[in-house]
């Protein structure tokens, strides 16, 4: 299986061997294919994504794009319907291996969904969710730190310092949103996974949102399904544009939007279609 | 006219005048449906309201008020002189079966209207000649109940003749109102619209003015009770003792107490199976369980509570005997019969199951799935997702549920006269037989109970307290789901 992870794909050889060459690579899908009981929601994806990178996922609505983000954690085993055939290797460990376990793999690799779905609890306890049931925290002073630091990486803790014990789900959209991308940050992922982040939030909230994704990028890799390509643009340093359930072309998100070698992936950031 | 002959005529005019406003409505855009405001039908529908509503209305009125009129002058006739021997009402029953029979007897054909009304009870056997026709009178006929019989049926007559007359004027008078209105320009979709509402109005004020009907015939009697018993000795009273003969104790307390005990034992049970069981459905269980599993649960639901207290009885009884009584498999010997508060606790603990499980069932259905993917996608095993994040958003409709099935528990009935004995006792042995306050409200309202003493009206202050009671703990049980509903929206 491993020889596989060199070959190069025929949309974008040059592309992807100065990928695997260049880069240390974090997350590798090999031949990815999803079914969603009769529907072939994902046909035959590979991809390499880059550690400490920002990969933006692009395309029209339905082409699979968050499907394809779900299999990197394994959340689709929640949907009894959903089968992933291929290779999913973190750190060159397969992630789909019988011996792993998915409640481990989404320590690693935690997720911010499109809607924020704080829980009802304080904002406190909200950060404090994770650490608590994974055990990383001995003493209550330990506890607050992470929940402090958590809060401060999000670019939270200055709004929000004062009322920990006030409900999470009081916050506005874009603090709530953070508040869930801090939620994710305290139990040390080495991946975060956002699908569609600021497709709930106003301009202003977005942009804080997005900056958080930038400094983020320092410690975290990141992949972002985003329907907004100003904000792929703005974000990323890698794009793949996905269709009808295939990854068209991905490549480095300055090439990607200016000069794209297919000629789907011109004809949707040129708002042709999608 | 006859009352059905007068709905017949009503039905009639209603559906001519459908047929006219309709009709004249089409006539009047020239036959174009496009010109008209509201479609065809609606004019015809504004037709027929405007016929049958208002005087459906009046003759619903008429029949309420004119019996008491009626009752109210023939009574003002006799009460002087024959209400010295018994009371008014049973003379005014008496009028009132003396007139039915001389309806009856026009109607055959054994007298002539005009002989009924000039019959005279001193010359005339007329208990003897009714009797014949099948009516029996309690007492002998005087001139005086004749008399009063026969202006009851003068006046009845007349009043008939006059709510006919008044129906019909109301319905011609609607009929032309509508004929007159149906116009292309009439707006008949709103007030078609109107009256819709009102018709929806009214269902819901039925519901409400029935509730506070009960709470009233409860409060007056209540009162009643505590006139002639002090309200200190009934609530903190620990004997309950009545004799019919009078000089009883009628202390709430020890069937207070079993009530109260018995809805622990029955909500001991039914918490956390029903909530288990909703877990499991809801959060575990594949689809097709699911669809199984849960019709099956609320079959339990729709046994009646009586088949319940028979199995309380014939197994759940014995059963239990066998384990805790008298040389039982425990040797403990704690229980004396089959009837004990355990019995009647644990079955309607069952009992409670479907009702606790298919609410929390719906509750939890309704955290958002957001919730779990969101502490699934950090790592959260399923039973730390739902100890941690949907069973704390779902708490207070939990809550609800269960104070909902408590309040139903306190009201409970057949189980507790079939399965918990009759002996009113203060215990704390819950393998003791005991009684509870809806058991003794039955008891104490069945055979031929004496309405002015208090061993009958106590009934209805046990009533009132459980009312009290389930009352408060239902808006409490409001009021915690309301308070916490919106913590996920």
């Amino acid at each position: 299986m491993s020889s596989f992870s060199g070959l190069a794909r025929a949309t974008d050889p040059i592309d992807q061997n100065k990928a695997t060459a260049m880069e240390n690579v974090k997350i590798a899908a090999e031949k990815v294919q999803v079914f969603y009981g009769e529907t072939h929601a994902i046909k035959d994806v590979s991809i390499d994504i880059r550690a400490r990178t920002v990969t933006a996922f692009i395309g029209p609505s339905g082409c699979g794009k968050s499907t394809f983000l779900r299999c990197l954690n394994r959340m689709n085993d929640t949907i009894d319907i959903c089968r992933v055939e291929g290779r999913i290797a973190i750190d060159n460990e397969d992630i789909y291996d019988p011996k792993v376990d998915p409640v481990q793999l989404r320590a690693k690799v935690g997720m911010v969904f499109q809607k924020p779905n704080p829980f009802p609890k304080s904002i406190y306890d909200n950060i404090a969710y994770g650490p608590r049931i994974h055990g990383l925290v001995r003493r209550k002073s330990e506890l607050d730190d992470i929940v402090a630091s958590s809060l401060q990486k999000a670019g939270l803790w200055e709004e929000v310092k004062d009322r920990l014990d006030s409900p999470g789900t009081g916050l506005s959209g874009g603090q709530q949103q953070r508040l869930c991308i801090a939620r994710a940050i305290a139990v040390s992922p080495e991946v975060i996974l956002m699908d569609e982040p600021c497709s709930a939030l106003d301009p202003i909230a977005t942009a804080k949102v997005e900056e958080l994704i930038d400094e983020l990028r320092e410690n975290y890799t990141i992949v972002i399904v985003t329907h907004s390509m100003q904000q792929a643009a703005r974000v990323s340093q890698r794009t793949a544009f996905f269709h009808l359930g295939n990854l068209v072309e991905v490549g480095d998100t300055q090439d990607i939007f200016t000069n794209p070698v297919d000629k789907r992936t011109q004809d949707y950031i040129t708002g042709r279609f999608g | 006219m006859a009352l059905s002959l007068l709905l017949l005529c009503l039905l009639a005019l209603s559906a001519l005048a459908y047929v006219l406003a309709r009709g004249k409505a089409f006539k009047s855009a020239g036959g174009d449906i496009r010109l008209l405001h509201s479609l065809p039908g609606y004019y015809g529908w504004n037709g027929a309201l405007t016929v049958a509503l208002p005087s459906l209305v009046v003759l619903v009125l008429w029949l309420g008020i004119q019996p008491a009129v009626i009752d109210n002058s023939v009574a003002s006739m006799i009460s002087d002189h024959a209400a010295g021997e018994s009371n008014v009402g049973l003379v005014m029953s008496d009028v009132r079966r003396i007139a039915d029979g001389l309806d009856l007897a026009v109607e055959s054909g054994a007298m002539t209207e005009d002989y009924a009304g000039s019959i005279h009870a001193d010359l005339t056997d007329v208990r003897g000649r009714l009797g014949s026709l099948g009516v029996a009178l309690g007492s002998e006929v005087t001139q005086e109940k004749m008399r009063a019989a026969q202006a009851y049926r003068s006046m009845t007559a007349t009043g008939n003749w006059m709510r006919t007359g008044v129906v019909l004027l109301l319905a011609f008078v609607g009929l032309a109102i509508s004929y007159r209105r149906a116009d292309k320009d009439f707006r008949a979709r709103n007030f078609v619209e109107q009256v819709v509402k009102g018709i929806l109005i009214s269902a819901a004020l039925i519901a409400i003015l029935t509730t506070v009907g009960i709470v009233f015939s409860l409060i007056f009697n209540t009162v009643e009770f505590f006139k002639l018993y002090p309200a200190t000795d009934f609530f903190f009273g620990t004997t309950w003792t009545p004799s019919f003969g009078g000089g009883s104790d009628l202390g709430i307390l020890p069937l207070m107490w079993a009530t109260l005990y018995i809805s622990f034992i029955a909500l001991a049970v039914a918490v956390p199976v029903g909530l288990f069981a909703a877990i499991y459905l809801s959060e575990y269980a594949g689809s097709t369980v699911r669809s199984v599993a849960k019709p099956l649960l609320e079959v339990l639901a729709g046994i009646p509570t009586i088949v319940y207290g028979l199995f309380a009885l014939l197994t759940v009884g014995p059963l239990l005997v066998e384990a805790f009584g008298e040389g039982g498999i425990l040797g403990l010997g704690w229980m004396k019969g089959g009837t004990a508060v355990m019995t009647a606790g644990l079955v309607m603990g069952i009992m409670l199951i479907p009702f606790v499980s298919s609410l929390s069932d719906d509750i939890i259905n309704a955290v958002p799935q957001a919730m779990r993917d969101g502490s699934l996608g950090l790592g959260a095993t399923h039973s730390e997702t739902v100890k941690q994040v949907i069973l704390p958003a779902a708490l207070p409709g939990i809550v609800g549920a269960i104070l909902l099935a408590a309040s139903r528990a306190i009201g409970e009935t057949m189980i507790v006269v079939l399965g918990a004995g009759a002996a009113a006792r203060l215990s704390l042995n819950p393998f003791d037989a005991m009684t509870t306050v809806t058991a003794k409200i039955v008891s104490q309202l069945t055979g031929d109970a004496d309405f002015a003493s208090p061993e009958a009206l106590v009934a209805f202050a046990l009533g009132m307290t459980l009312f009290v009671i389930t009352l408060g703990l239902n808006i409490f049980a409001l009021y915690i789901v309301r308070k916490y509903r919106e913590q996920y929206d």
